[in-house]
């Protein structure tokens, strides 16, 4: 998936694919297809570009009954808020 | 207090107004993340994993009841209803938005509150002993020259684009509160034999990814000359410092490098230059300064002996809270009052909104409506009236805010950790609330007496771990968190760094472990020995005994 945040207010969004950015992770678009990668991120950053988020990454994400989890610890946290 | 003048508040408008132009061209595109990020930072404004996080700086650690309110509207309005007190006698906020961030600093310029250098390569907040001009002990109150350095320091042009960030304590007493030999200048303030006062300056202390112990770069500087000194530091620094390596661009690296005579020497060179010139600061303006920080209107009082002896008598809780969490003060009748922000189930040096107002409202009914930080994340009312101790104990006790626990192993510096922070490798808050469920009897924690637990998330030591009488500092192995321990370290007047137990545990083996140190601790202590005074004693081996058996299994991280 890509992950960011959103410009504006700091929250942390993923990019949907479409060109918009949801702030559900479960929203989010997830790349199967490594061809599909380099072509999305570039998007992106445009995205960047454009002022709407900041610092977009890709990241390894596991289907968890069908719904996405990062992988690593500190985008997990960045996915559903602090742990406690 | 110090109180703004037209020059001050002039200064701080025009920032506000500034940065305000600066987001909106942000906002607008017209500046990159690259460019627009060291400008944000010069106003305190991080991206952290979740949100913007706004730095407030408390200069020195004081407060007023006011200002304690604003940040509680703050609290409410912009943020998610709490905010976070630091290491450094700050308050940050987690969850901020970059386009509310203007307004946000035009409601703390309204009471005289900044977050200018709270981030940056820039001389940041001035730090103190937060009972600064009342604690019994104290030698010399060092609040005027706390406010001096600040004024200086401030947007200076000079020592905006430093190598590195730049931290100044200062402390009057001669049991350092305020940790000055971890910090990049430390000042320690004293009399000499003819009745004058001065600085011992250390520099080159540090904690972080190099951590070392200050060197006292001078014995004895006159008032006078306290910022041509700082200045020929500082000015040495600027052109030393290393610029190419992010982690070798502290102060405390050129001065080990180069040693301490060599950087005497140079900065020496330069004060010569210097110090007969227009910072030499005259008498006038330290009597000037001197004049906020007038002593407040204290009654003529006794101490309390009979009746608060028999409410003691008659409340051990009471008598238990004041043997822990109060201080001594320097006017008869009154006493320094400790409140600790270590509240079961929430992280250390958090406060929600609510709880802001009533403190406010109660440094307002029981002092003289100011309230200190401490760099323990705790906060303090320097003048109550001996008198209303038993008053006070139960209201703050209503707020959940008298636990017995200053000092304690309950009352841990704690960093935000990976929990809120972009730097952090592994989570901090909840490795402290495992350890304050583990100990959580008040007669355990009093028996146990004077254990400082530092947690850190990750190297660059927000939450002081090295010098934790235990350390604990997180790190991430092969994307799983380990937690090393540390032993030995201490801030005070007799500061040291805490020596490595052993490898890192994973999370739920931490409570066990401490609690395994803490039981060698008692069966190892004498009398009157705090862990500190055993550890030194007897060395670090006993405790790795019982936390790794003899075998290092645990290698793992």
């Amino acid at each position: 998936m890509i992950i960011a945040n959103r410009l504006t207010d700091g929250l942390v969004v993923f990019y949907k694919g479409d060109g918009g950015w949801t702030v559900d992770i479960a929203d989010g678009l997830v790349i199967t297809d490594e061809a599909e990668q380099d072509g999305l991120i570039e998007a992106a950053r445009a995205d960047e570009d454009r002022c709407v988020v900041v610092d977009p990454n890709l990241i390894d994400v596991a289907l968890d009954g069908g719904s996405p989890r990062p992988t690593a610890i500190r985008e997990a946290i960045r996915a559903f808020g602090p742990t406690i | 207090m110090y109180r703004y003048d037209e020059f001050d508040h002039k200064l701080v408008a025009e920032r506000v107004e500034q940065f305000d132009r600066q987001v909106k061209r942000r906002l607008n595109g017209e500046l990159t993340e690259d460019q627009f990020k060291p400008l944000r930072l010069m106003n305190g404004l991080y991206l952290q994993l979740h949100a913007y996080m706004l730095r407030v700086n408390v200069p020195y650690g004081t407060l007023s009841s006011g200002q304690m309110r604003r940040f509680a509207d703050i609290a409410r309005k912009y943020d998610r209803g709490f905010g976070h007190f630091t290491t450094r006698q700050n308050i940050q906020y987690n969850w901020i938005k970059l386009e509310d961030a203007p307004q946000i600093l035009r409601d703390l310029a309204d009471v005289e509150v900044t977050a200018i250098q709270s981030s940056g390569n820039c001389v940041r907040n001035i730090t103190s002993d937060q009972y600064a001009g009342r604690a019994k002990d104290e030698l010399v109150d060092p609040r005027k020259f706390c406010e001096l350095l600040r004024q200086y320091s401030v947007l200076h042009p000079e020592f905006s684009y430093l190598p590195r960030k730049f931290k100044i304590a200062v402390t009057g007493s001669p049991n350092d509160r305020a940790a000055v030999a971890v910090h990049d200048i430390g000042l320690r303030m004293h009399e000499n034999d003819a009745g004058e006062i001065g600085f011992e300056v250390l520099v080159g202390g540090g904690l972080g990814r190099t951590p070392y112990i200050g060197h006292t770069i001078r014995a004895w500087i006159e008032p006078e000359h306290i910022l041509s000194y700082v200045e020929a530091i500082l000015r040495v620094y600027n052109i030393h410092g290393r610029r190419d390596n992010i982690h070798k661009a502290r102060i405390k690296i050129i001065v080990n490098q180069m040693g301490i005579e060599k950087y005497r020497e140079l900065v020496e060179a330069e004060w010569q230059r210097v110090k007969d010139g227009p910072l030499a600061v005259p008498d006038e303006e330290i009597e000037r300064i001197e004049r906020y920080f007038a002593p407040p209107r204290y009654e003529t009082l006794e101490d309390e002996t009979d009746s608060l002896a028999e409410k003691r008598a008659a409340h051990r809780a009471f008598d238990r809270w004041i043997r822990i969490n109060t201080a001594e003060h320097k006017v008869p009748g009154y006493v320094i009052v400790n409140v600790p922000l270590k509240v079961l189930g929430k992280p250390p040096g958090d406060i929600d909104a609510d709880t802001m107002d009533a403190v406010a409202d109660l440094a307002d009914r029981y002092t003289f409506g100011e309230i200190r930080i401490n760099h323990r994340q705790n906060l303090a009312f320097v003048d109550v009236r001996q008198q209303d101790l038993f008053e006070l104990w139960q209201a703050l006790d209503a707020l959940g805010l008298a636990r017995p626990v200053l000092d304690s192993i309950s009352d841990m510096i704690c960093c935000p950790g990976l929990d809120y922070c972009a730097l952090a490798n592994a989570r901090s808050i909840p490795i402290a609330d495992d350890i304050s469920r583990r100990f959580v009897d008040v007669d355990e924690l009093a028996d146990v007496g004077e254990l400082k637990i530092n947690i850190s998330g990750c190297m660059n030591a927000c939450g002081h771990h090295h010098v934790g009488h235990i350390g604990i500092l997180g790190v991430d192995k092969r994307g799983e968190e380990f937690f090393q321990l540390t032993l030995g370290g201490s801030s005070d007047q007799h500061a040291s760094l805490g020596d490595r137990l052993g490898p890192g545990l994973p999370q739920d083996e931490v409570p066990e472990a401490i609690a395994a140190i803490v039981g060698r601790y008692k069966s190892l202590r004498t009398d009157g020995e705090r862990f500190l005074d055993t550890y030194r004693r007897v060395g670090i081996e006993p405790f790795k005994e019982v936390v790794y058996g003899g075998d290092e299994r645990k290698a793992v991280a």
